[in-house]
């Protein structure tokens, strides 16, 4: 798996453009609008919101640089760990709240 | 490397880099410190105590000779630790004496080593401006960079100088507190005005502590925060970053422009940096004896580490 992803690749995201060049530029704008500037939220919570992101989609790009962008802007350690925990109890109760269509579906079925 | 950060300049219409006034004279009185911090410039500690290290008596004065005579405005007392120097406090005296604003730039567990039990008392007195560094309102990540206890003393330092005021913006006895953030790894500070106020929150909410303003500053790649990156893989990742941070309006507005250096033997530099990087002054004014009106226009010699005070809003 480690093949797969090169640190030095996150510098490249922006050459993604050559095929689609327009849709690139109109996917920057808005991201750099959502993640990066202080709106109703800080950008140390954006950053954190971001991090905690990143752990669900298991993006490695998005980790490292989210982690550094929590960094930045002030958050530690702690924070950084439950903002993970949140991302990480929302998966799962996700995971868990699908039992209930699992249930509906048993009573449907079962004697 | 030095011609690269020249070149950038250049694009930027900015180049030569050049000064603008003399309002402060910095003055490093040494390489002695009660810290010995993993990300320190100057790679002071206990042990730089011998007199090749320290600003002499003799020097000293030629410094309050060169306030007297120039007419600047701050005198901006850096180390190591300056109030260990047993010439600080002449100097305090003296350049108050004169009219000047001083600042001290202090690692506030100074506030505790024996025999300066009186210190805070004494920048009281002289309403010495204080600029402390605090990488982190957390014990950790400050002790992590700072030493074990450093936290828990500077919160106690911190403390002890708003009982005397400093902080308090009390009308007519007005005693300023700043103080210094600096990342506590291998990345470049966040937003200064959300980080002050997070900081202001905590240190109230958290010890009842209140301060003026927070500065940012972005650790250099030099020294002991060098030995850092090299030692963590991060160094090329690190001058990456602050290079394409280069932000031309900070470029504008690095402290170089309005002050010159002095180093503990009188040798005169455009800022600390360069100083501990042993880059002197272009010309040939090279010792505090030569400096005349002249050097308030010279060209600055920069290098590579500037990119680091010309990174994002730049370095206070």
């Amino acid at each position: 798996m480690s093949d797969y992803y090169k640190k030095e690749d996150l510098g490249r995201f922006g050459d993604v453009a050559k095929g689609a060049p327009e849709l690139y530029a109109k996917f920057r704008a808005w991201y750099d609008d959502a993640v990066s500037a202080s709106g109703a939220l800080s950008k140390r919570e954006k950053a954190l919101i971001g991090l905690a992101v990143a752990n669900a989609l298991q993006c490695p790009y998005c980790i490292d640089a989210f982690t550094t962008k929590s960094l930045e802007t002030g958050a530690d350690l702690d924070q950084m760990t439950e903002a993970i925990h949140v991302a990480a109890a929302l998966r799962s109760g996700s995971c868990l709240v699908h039992g209930v269509q699992m249930l509906g579906h048993h009573d449907t079925v079962s004697m | 490397m030095a011609e690269r950060f020249a070149q950038v300049l250049r694009r930027h219409d900015r180049f030569p880099l050049k000064a603008r006034s003399l309002e402060t004279l910095q003055v490093n009185l040494g390489k002695l410190c009660n810290q010995r911090c993993h990300h320190c410039h100057v790679e002071a500690g206990p042990e730089r105590s011998g007199p090749e290290d320290n600003m002499d008596r003799e020097t000293a004065e030629l410094v309050v000779a060169t306030l007297r005579g120039h007419g600047f405005g701050t005198l901006d007392l850096t180390g190591g630790a300056p109030e260990l120097n047993p010439n600080f406090r002449y100097l305090v005296r003296e350049a108050r004496a004169l009219g000047c604003r001083v600042i001290d730039r202090c690692n506030l567990s100074v506030l505790f080593v024996r025999g300066q039990e009186d210190l805070a008392g004494f920048l009281d007195s002289h309403a010495v401006e204080i600029i402390a560094s605090l990488p982190y309102y957390t014990r950790g990540r400050t002790d992590a960079q700072r030493g074990k206890g450093v936290f828990d003393q500077s919160i106690r330092g911190l403390q002890k100088l708003n009982e005397l005021g400093y902080g308090q913006q009390i009308p007519g006895r007005e005693r300023v507190i700043n103080l210094a953030y600096n990342p506590a790894g291998a990345y470049l500070p966040g937003d200064q005005k959300e980080l002050e106020a997070d900081f202001k929150r905590r240190l109230f909410d958290d010890y009842g502590i209140r301060f003026d303003s927070l500065f940012v500053i972005t650790n250099q790649p030099i020294k002991r925060f060098l030995e850092f990156l090299e030692a963590t893989g991060t160094t090329d990742a690190y001058w990456n970053k602050l290079e394409a941070a280069f932000n031309p309006l900070a470029a504008d507005a690095v402290m170089c422009r309005d002050q010159i250096s002095v180093g503990p033997d009188g040798r005169l530099y455009d800022c600390d940096f360069n100083q501990m990087q042993g880059i002197g002054l272009s010309g040939a004014k090279r010792h505090l004896r030569d400096l005349d009106a002249s050097l308030a226009h010279r060209a600055i010699a920069t290098a590579r580490h500037c990119f680091t005070c010309t990174a994002a809003a730049g370095s206070s």
